[in-house]
């Protein structure tokens, strides 16, 4: 149970306090409700660069990093497909300079030229080296592409393509800036070794000046139900050949969520889960095999993807993948089973929750979803999980016309 | 009053902290094998870390440790390896297996209510795992698949050899496998490693986090009645053979649109009194996000999405390394800028309020790195393993706190020489 308490200031900045008294340390995490799934289509990428450009000085502080590593501090950030998180841990008596550099990028970006050109070619650099430069980097490029016809999940976070990273302009980062990164627009979570008192006064101090901006409503394009099964065929110098199925699921709203992330432990969570003992161990036709989802806020992607066993044939491997799907479509689970993910789920959760930097993530992302109580309601949601649910999902999400696959074959 | 955003808040100089490495509580069991544990933390979980003396400077024939550590949970004489497997899954916990050069592992990491029941196997893998010869066969074909892969990737490709040439392909630092090694293993030499080095063993625990109140005796029943630590293992020394050539351009993909660059020197392990101050170094040079490397390769030219230097601080030996992947038009330059900044430090002394951030964040960082019963036993861990003590941590604190800049421009005299650094690129 991780205790927090909420307030929120006038500018619309909702706050979240988690005290921690036996860390000599707080963290300070700021989320913006701003993923790549608020690009425009023709500007994708943005939201990641972004991200970049957010150490590149603020309108008072002309360095980020320098006061805050002064301050025995370290920070970083990611972006995903929904929401973009910033984060510092700061040694809890230097709190202050952690609302100042914070509160200081909120109120504006120093917006300067020369950050812009750097940045490009950092994240043209990180394009390469993750999606370029690295054998199936560009997968699940294809797989988006593939899965996705509306939904701006169609494109990754590093964006569609580089051409959009190098020719942003610095009219769409001050746009992008004012439209999204605004008071009422984000979630700052404190925690550590922190007063609820004090960080009320400090978010007063240093972020309640700041001015709302007008309120994001956000409306995407809803991907349309997939009728019929999709295939790509991809060759590519790449040593091994390589099998992707996805099926569209429900998103982090949809009742059959937290069956569907059981179905993918039953799968492939761990090396006791289905696929890896009957398709690497037993019938030896992968030589390493994963079934994941990404927990997106919106309807997501349940995805097997797996590297075959030379000599094997995609159709054998396709088979047998499938073969495996429709026995947890037409076998219910023993209870044993269940326990085990719910257990293994339930395990994940406490390792989780060990640090505050975690935590602090956790609660920003929960209360995104509406309630950062959410957070300690999740187990209790696991738990409820029957046999008959999971079927019934699975059922749901393994058809034949709603799913993608990708077979990835190697050239030589 | 409007707040005034341009004077930073007053902080408290991380260099004035007290930081302390809380101490650890110490047992043995019946058979002699040492527990060290610390005991904390907010969630009601646990680790045990099992460290054997089976790292692969005792092996004789390649891979045969990591191959032993691997399958150690793939079938004993009681259960198959899926049954094993899944009996820790079902309870939530993970069974993960690590082999070094001086050291494996087995560490389990599990909720604290389900201790009881996964201890045994822990136990049991440890003393009558029995190696099936379809799971080495398994095992192997995964492995080559797996090698196939990563030999494609520069940065794999650059990792293996700047250590071939710094320690020698002789040597348990610059060895690594090549698809015969995994041909050439059969079941007799896993046998034969783990009735040496694991059965008859020797080994030591680390114990974290929220324990049962009858750990001790738990530990002593499944773990303290094995024949460990009976017989003396000898320690290894392999003489380290560094390359006599000093530079290398190696094309691994034609089509690859970045290079791997790896420049690195050997350096000597922590024992050596200049370790602490080059650490220092090492954070202006390097070795952190504001570091000087990052600051020039990055955030001013843009070559690289990161660049990082490093002190490899293996038991023996050790090395500075500089490691990044930078764009193929751009290798040459980064390399070049490398060099100016080791001359800028050679010959320019840092300002003190550059070393003085510097020692803030590090300081500020260990502090981090402490919070956390995980964190903490680890660290008593890398002392206990390497023969260091808590006086090492206190004199490193000291160093960092009191080191000046003409130490500093000294240490890069000795160290940051551009004709002592072995030079790699793999496009």
């Amino acid at each position: 149970m991780i205790q927090f308490e909420k307030f929120q200031l006038d500018n619309g900045l909702k706050v979240l306090v988690h005290q921690d008294t036996s860390t000599p340390m707080a963290v300070v995490n700021v989320l913006y409700n701003v993923g790549a799934k608020d690009e425009d289509p023709a500007k994708t990428g943005f939201a990641h660069l972004f991200e970049h450009l957010m150490f590149g000085g603020s309108i008072n502080i002309p360095v980020y990093d320098e006061p805050l590593q002064r301050a025995g501090g370290e920070n970083n950030a990611y972006t995903t497909n929904d929401l973009t998180n910033y984060y510092c841990q700061i040694p809890a008596e230097n709190i202050e300079t952690a609302f100042w550099l914070e509160s200081d990028r909120m109120l504006s970006l120093a917006f300067s030229k020369k950050s812009l050109e750097v940045q490009r070619k950092v994240v043209c650099e990180e394009f390469k080296e993750h999606y370029i430069n690295k054998p199936y980097g560009d997968a699940w490029h294809k797989m988006r592409s593939l899965a996705y016809s509306k939904h701006p999940y169609r494109w990754m976070t590093i964006g569609a393509s580089l051409s959009h990273v190098e020719d942003a302009t610095m009219q769409d980062v001050k746009d992008f800036f004012f439209q999204f990164y605004r008071p009422n627009n984000a979630i700052l979570v404190v925690t550590g070794n922190v007063q609820t008192e004090q960080v009320k006064q400090l978010a007063e101090k240093w972020f309640g000046p700041i001015e709302a901006g007008t309120p994001y409503v956000r409306s995407l394009p809803k991907e349309p139900v997939q009728e019929k099964s999709r295939t790509m065929d991809v060759r590519a110098d790449v040593p091994l050949d390589m099998l992707m199925m996805t099926w569209h699921m429900g998103g982090r709203f949809d009742e059959g969520y937290h069956a569907t992330d059981l179905i993918t432990e039953v799968l492939g969570g761990g090396t006791s889960a289905r696929l890896y003992e009957q398709l690497i161990k037993v019938k030896q036709i992968f030589s390493s095999i994963d079934c994941y989802h990404f927990g997106t806020v919106d309807p997501g992607l349940l995805v097997i993807e797996g590297k075959l066993v030379k000599g094997i044939s995609m159709t054998v491997a396709e088979k047998a993948v499938l073969e495996e799907v429709e026995k947890i479509k037409n076998e219910i689970l023993d209870a044993k089973e269940v326990q085990k993910v719910i257990n293994k789920t339930e395990s994940v959760i406490c390792f989780e929750d060990m640090s505050i930097m975690n935590r602090a993530h956790s609660l920003a992302f929960y209360e995104l979803l509406g309630d950062a109580d959410l957070m300690n309601k999740e187990l209790s949601l696991y738990q409820k999980v029957t046999p008959a649910m999971i079927q019934q999902t699975a059922k749901q999400i393994f058809q034949d016309t709603n799913r993608n696959t990708l077979y990835y074959y190697s050239k030589s | 009053m409007a707040v005034d955003r341009i004077v930073a808040p007053i902080i408290k100089d991380a260099i004035d902290f007290d930081i302390q490495l809380k101490p650890y509580q110490k047992f043995a069991l019946d058979n002699g094998v040492e527990v060290y544990a610390y005991e904390g933390g907010s969630q009601e979980v646990l680790l045990v870390d099992m460290v054997f003396d089976a790292g692969n400077t005792y092996e004789e024939k390649n891979w045969v440790a990591a191959a032993t550590n691997f399958l150690l949970k793939n079938g004993t004489s009681t259960k198959s390896s899926f049954e094993i497997t899944d009996a820790f899954e079902f309870y939530g916990a993970h069974l993960n297996r690590t082999c070094t050069n001086e050291t494996a592992t087995v560490t389990l990491h599990c909720l604290t209510k389900h201790f009881e029941e996964v201890i045994p196997l822990m136990g049991e893998i440890i003393s009558q795992a029995t190696f099936p010869e379809k799971e080495i066969a398994i095992l192997k074909q995964n492995q080559i698949q797996r090698l196939l892969l990563n030999l494609k990737k520069g940065d794999f490709i650059a990792n293996r050899l700047i250590d071939e040439y710094l320690f020698g392909f002789e040597h348990p630092y610059g060895k690594y496998s090549v698809e015969q090694d995994y041909k050439n293993i059969n079941r007799e030499d896993l046998v034969a490693f783990y009735d040496k080095y694991y059965k008859q063993g020797k080994c030591v625990i680390f114990i974290a986090g929220k324990f049962p109140s009858n750990i001790e005796a738990l530990l002593n029943k499944h773990i303290g009645q094995l024949a460990l630590n009976k017989k003396e293992i000898k320690e290894q020394i392999h003489p380290i053979v560094s390359a006599t050539q000093k530079k290398y351009s190696i094309v691994n993909d034609a089509a690859s649109v970045q290079g791997s660059i790896r420049l690195a020197r050997p350096f000597p392990n922590r024992h050596h009194p200049d370790f602490p101050a080059a650490q220092v170094l090492n954070n202006i040079f390097g070795g952190f996000f504001g570091s000087r490397l990052m600051s020039n390769i990055r955030e001013d030219k843009g070559y690289t999405y990161g660049i990082h230097s490093y002190l490899q601080n293996y038991k023996h030996a050790g090395a500075w390394m500089v490691s990044t992947d930078a764009g193929k038009d751009v290798c040459k330059a980064t390399i070049e800028e490398v060099y100016k900044e080791m001359k800028k430090l050679r010959e320019t002394l840092v300002e003190p309020d550059e070393l003085k951030l510097v020692k803030n964040y590090m300081l500020g960082a260990l502090l981090g790195d402490l919070d956390g019963p995980f964190q903490i036993i680890s660290r008593w861990k890398s002392y206990l393993l390497n023969d260091l003590t808590a006086d090492y941590f206190y004199n490193t604190i000291q160093v960092v706190r009191e080191v000046q800049p003409e130490q500093i421009l000294a240490l890069a005299n000795t160290y940051l020489k551009e004709e002592d650094f072995y030079e790699l690129v793999v496009y």
